[in-house]
């Protein structure tokens, strides 16, 4: 069982406040969407909640069945999907997942690799370099990579972004699937996106 | 199935891999760093060729010509994955000692990729007879071992400065000092001649700024890359 607390986070850059006294906790099979205009501090938000970036103030405190996560430990809980993270341009879309699959300390073969890609629609581009791909096709390689590790706790940050129709449709399940089996957290401005949270918090205010 | 297994070097090597192959995709270091080591290897040579110079500034010439083309190259390292924002993913996927090694092999493998190249062809155009070798290859290999572990963590300080390369020189230049006047003077004793027993004071010097900027290095780099 995983459970995600944020206790009194706040966040500044330098004497600017982005954001403070963040309080929520979530537990398995819940969700949570993150709104806001823009520069409100959604992005930061989803940083230090999955551990690139350090709180001015408060803490995050992940747990696995009842014991508290170090940062390094819990780093293996999380999948990623935002416009601030981008994957090797120079390696294909399969030499992508490869690295960072072993880096991770995944052993998953090559073929359930392939499956991941093809599971985005990007079957016929797995050896082709990502420089290649267009934004959306990125967008798609993202998804695959967040899968890597079945996370238990899936962030995406404007999740439908550069996507088409079909792509559209491929993030609603696999939002619905993350809704049944972990922690979903999602920072959007689409109205349409509010139907997947049990919580909201809106930044800015 | 999904195992979770690998060593912290088995990762490093992993990413060293990554790097190689991105490297030679796109030779983003690596032409950098050759052409500015050859072009400043023909100007010493053109300069100085003919002339007989002492073994200590022929030993400074060469050391010179190995610090500035590490200057322009070794930074790219951290600097690339910060502007192609990959360094995201990066910190999600690899711990900081995991991250610190890969890049560390990576850019020693590229300083001694140089140094094939260059150390030749500097003892055929300066005309040089190297008396001891053994040492000469000692302080090179110490010296390089050095030089990349204080490059690659000044290299992690300044990825996220905006003036990046006067600050990866100006932070350098200190902390590599002690280094380069070492290494210097181990070169000298080895174009001299002089038994190794003679340079052994320098390879201990070298040895220990080696294990001391390593250990400082790994331990600072946690901080470094974790904000």
């Amino acid at each position: 069982m995983i459970s995600l607390e944020v206790r009194n986070l706040g966040k500044w850059f330098g004497k600017r406040k982005v954001f403070a006294e963040i309080i929520f906790s979530l537990q398995e099979k819940s969700s949570l969407i993150v709104t806001g205009k823009n520069g409100s501090g959604k992005t930061t938000l989803l940083k230090i909640i999955c551990g690139l970036i350090s709180p001015t103030k408060g803490e995050v405190l992940i747990g696995e069945n009842g014991k508290n996560l170090t940062r390094d430990e819990s780093k293996d809980l999380f999948g990623l999907v935002m416009p601030d993270l981008e994957l090797y341009g120079e390696l294909t879309a399969l030499e992508n997942l490869v690295f960072l699959s072993r880096i991770r300390g995944l052993n998953t073969d090559k073929n359930e690799l392939s499956e991941k890609i093809a599971r985005v629609g990007l079957a016929e581009r797995e050896n082709d370099l990502v420089f290649s791909f267009s934004s959306g096709m990125k967008q798609r390689l993202k998804y695959a990579f967040a899968w890597l590790n079945d996370p238990k706790i899936l962030i995406l940050d404007e999740p439908t972004a550069n996507l088409d129709q079909e792509g559209i449709s491929l993030v609603d399940q696999i939002i619905s699937s993350q809704k049944e089996s972990g922690i979903l957290i999602l920072a959007t401005n689409e109205k349409a996106d509010l139907k997947y949270g049990d919580q909201i918090i809106q930044l800015g205010n | 199935m999904v195992i979770r297994s690998s060593s912290w070097a088995t990762k490093s090597a992993w990413l060293l891999a990554k790097d190689l192959k991105c490297e030679f995709r796109t030779r983003y270091a690596l032409n950098a760093i050759l052409m500015f080591a050859l072009t400043t290897l023909v100007v010493v040579s053109f300069s100085f060729g003919a002339s007989s110079l002492s073994s200590r500034l022929i030993s400074s010439l060469l050391w010179l010509v190995i610090f500035f083309s590490s200057m322009s190259g070794l930074a790219q390292v951290f600097v690339k994955e910060e502007e192609s924002r990959t360094v995201n993913v990066l910190k999600l996927v690899a711990t900081p000692s995991t991250v610190f090694l890969g890049k560390f092999l990576f850019n020693l493998f590229l300083l001694l990729l140089l140094e094939i190249v260059i150390v030749p062809l500097f003892i055929i155009l300066m005309n040089l007879s190297i008396l001891n070798l053994w040492l000469f290859l000692s302080v090179l290999l110490l010296g390089s071992l050095g030089l990349v572990c204080a490059t690659t963590i000044i290299a992690a300080i300044i990825s996220k400065a905006h003036v990046k390369g006067a600050l990866f020189a100006v932070l350098s230049f200190p902390i590599l000092l002690p280094l380069l006047i070492t290494a210097i003077d181990g070169t000298r004793l080895s174009l001299e001649g002089e038994a190794f027993s003679a340079g052994w004071g320098d390879l201990r010097l070298l040895i220990s700024y080696v294990v001391v900027m390593f250990v400082a290095s790994l331990l600072l780099f946690d901080f470094v890359w974790s904000e």
